[in-house]
């Protein structure tokens, strides 16, 4: 086995690939468009023959974000795949993983929606990803890929945050970041946890009880408020930490903008090409990518609106990631929306005469 | 036959009863005359003869047994309504050396998680499922439950439940036991003491079955709940 291989491939194939050179444990799925690839990258792979990884059709997803509950409960690295519709349907486990405390990732590999909606890519989840969509008071650590190379290497990076905080991460891809093929360089293999390591590096996990410890229950329940209530603020304040040490974010020529476009996922690859063309025109863009959706580069963004005139905030929906930037913004400088929905994605030619109408807007008054 | 008294018995020191050592010492939280107890007692023995403290995997589902965790002295992991076949799923395969198995009421088997049940069946996972029909939704305080018997009288149904409202009563493991995937089914009683000797032992062949990789093993428990009955 090459450590480190140049390929052409498609998002959801070395999302597949990283995942079995991660080390892994378990994958559980169920056929989506435009995700389908994930598992049957994975199947055909036969992964359990080499490093042992278990790869399992699911029933439902339902059933395939319960199947993460289990091997996340038992300490393993686990992970599920789907996207709108399916995504909908694991919440209630999600949250169920939140509640218990549990590390695992889930990939979102967006579709415009509501209801069946289209298979073509959107932005769309984003309430769902950062906002909850599960019930109850929760975070999941959610990152934004921006093209194939990131949908390899966030593998690791969302299995290392989930583990270190037991928190539950997400990656948020969208239809295009799966569905096109780039050069990647897949991540170098690392192997598999033994049982003995589990169960000395996550004495939490449910692996059956020796006599040398008390018996170990992974569980969200608990009845009396006032140990419910210790236990939601002893997660928040987990959440406080992840928001003041995991935040990330990342800047394309914003030292010197006068105007800042903020944008996530394939948007912000496609409009580093506006921010060129901006500049070309004169009007000093910059762009803001932010690479954690939850936690979200509050700071970052609100250092740079003390030197920008106006904010566009452009995205795959209705308007969603916009509200987290007007917090940010604190009302100092008008934030503008500009999005495509259904499925249609724009050019970088379209977003430059969106920036360009609100530069002329804003400096004219 | 000529009985001996209990004096006789605690003079010559002689064990006719002990305490059950996988079970905790914490206070059960189950209505008097609750199966669930009796059966709670009999997985703990099965698991104490068996050696299978340090071996066990116990899924709990959401029903009364809800909080086996604090009973049964292995390592639990508490599942989603209807869900626990797919957590015993991953669960056994990421650990196939250990026994897995469920413990779930009718509401929780046979209604919201019919899915996840008998794809577990089909697939033939190796786990073992403690199914215990009260015939009822008892922790939500008495509604029909997909078992429930024609003319039987709950919550949601006060009439009694009639086939053209409410459909006919589920007897799935009649659709389990057609599963190629199953490799040990039982359906048992636990109202006299006969009848307990009986449910324990089928529990004992249902975890070696799935030890022994034969297939799921299914164990039917007739039970009672005396609460919401109306
Ligand atoms: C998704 C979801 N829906 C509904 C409930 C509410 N609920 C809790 S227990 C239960 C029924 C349990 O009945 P059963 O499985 O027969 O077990 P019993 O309590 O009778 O032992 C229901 C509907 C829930 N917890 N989660």
């Amino acid at each position: 086995m090459t450590e480190q291989t140049a390929d052409l491939l498609k998002g959801n194939e070395a999302l597949a690939l990283a995942a079995i050179r991660y080390g892994c444990d378990g994958y559980f799925g169920y056929p989506i468009t435009p995700q389908s690839e994930v598992l049957e990258t994975l199947m055909a792979e036969a992964p359990w023959e080499t490093t042992g990884m278990v790869v399992m059709q699911a029933e439902s997803e339902p059933a395939a974000i319960n199947m993460v509950y289990g091997g996340a409960a038992c300490g393993r690295r686990v992970m599920t795949s789907s996207s709108g519709p399916g995504i909908s349907l694991k919440q209630e486990g999600i949250s169920y993983l939140a509640g218990a405390e549990l590390p695992a990732l889930i990939v979102n590999v967006m579709r415009g929606g509501p209801g069946l909606g289209t298979i073509q890519p959107s932005q769309a989840d984003y309430f769902q990803a950062v906002k909850g969509g599960g019930h109850g008071d929760y975070r999941l650590i959610v990152l934004a890929p921006a093209g194939v190379q990131d949908m390899a290497d966030f593998v690791s990076l969302a299995f290392d945050l989930a583990f270190a905080y037991r928190v539950p991460a997400m990656i948020l891809a969208d239809g295009a970041i799966g569905q096109m093929m780039e050069k990647v360089t897949l991540p170098p293999w690392r192997r598999r946890l033994t049982d003995a390591e589990i169960a000395e590096r996550y004495p939490w996990a449910a692996v059956g009880k020796p006599a040398s410890r008390s018996r170990n229950v992974l569980t969200s329940l608990e009845l009396d408020q006032a140990v419910m209530e210790r236990k939601s603020l002893a997660l928040q304040e987990r959440y406080a930490r992840i928001e003041a040490a995991e935040t990330r974010s990342e800047a394309y020529l914003t030292d010197d903008a006068e105007m800042l476009l903020v944008a996530f996922g394939s948007a912000a690859r496609i409009y580093r090409k506006t921010v060129d063309l901006a500049r070309q025109r004169g009007v000093r863009l910059g762009l803001l990518r932010p690479v954690t959706l939850w936690p979200f580069p509050t700071q970052a963004i609100a250092r740079l609106v003390g030197q920008v005139t106006s904010v566009l905030v452009v995205e795959l929906n209705a308007g969603q990631m916009v509200e987290d930037v007007r917090l940010a913004a604190g009302g100092r400088v008008p934030v503008e929306h500009y999005g495509r929905l259904g499925g249609v994605v724009f050019s970088p030619d379209e977003i430059l005469e969106a920036a360009l109408s609100q530069w002329n807007k804003t400096n004219r008054k | 036959m000529k009985r001996t008294s209990t004096d006789t018995i605690r003079r010559e020191g002689r064990v006719v009863h002990r305490r059950t050592p996988l079970l905790t010492d914490a206070h059960m939280h189950y209505c008097p005359g609750c199966n669930h107890a009796t059966v709670h007692r009999l997985v703990a023995e099965v698991l104490d003869e068996m050696g299978l403290q340090a071996d066990a995997i116990g899924i709990g589902s959401v029903g009364c047994s809800v909080f086996i965790y604090n009973y049964i002295d292995i390592d639990w992991i508490q599942a989603s309504h209807g869900r626990a076949p797919a957590v015993a799923t991953a669960v056994k395969r990421l650990n196939p050396s250990r026994l897995v198995f469920t413990y779930q009421g009718d509401g929780d088997l046979a209604a919201i998680g019919t899915a996840e049940t008998i794809h577990a069946c089909n697939r033939g996972e190796n786990i073992a499922i403690i199914y215990v029909n009260n015939s009822i939704y008892g922790m939500t305080g008495g509604q029909m439950a997909p078992t429930t018997p024609l003319g039987m009288r709950t919550s949601t149904t006060p009439q009694g439940r009639d086939a053209r409202l409410h459909g006919y009563p589920l007897d799935i493991c009649r659709l389990l036991r057609r599963l190629s995937g199953v490799g040990f089914m039982a359906r048992r009683r636990v109202d006299t003491p006969r009848h307990i000797r009986t449910a324990k032992q089928a529990i004992r062949e249902a975890f070696e079955c799935s030890l022994a990789g034969r297939g799921t093993a299914v164990v039917e428990i007739m039970a009672e709940c005396l609460t919401n009955k109306f």
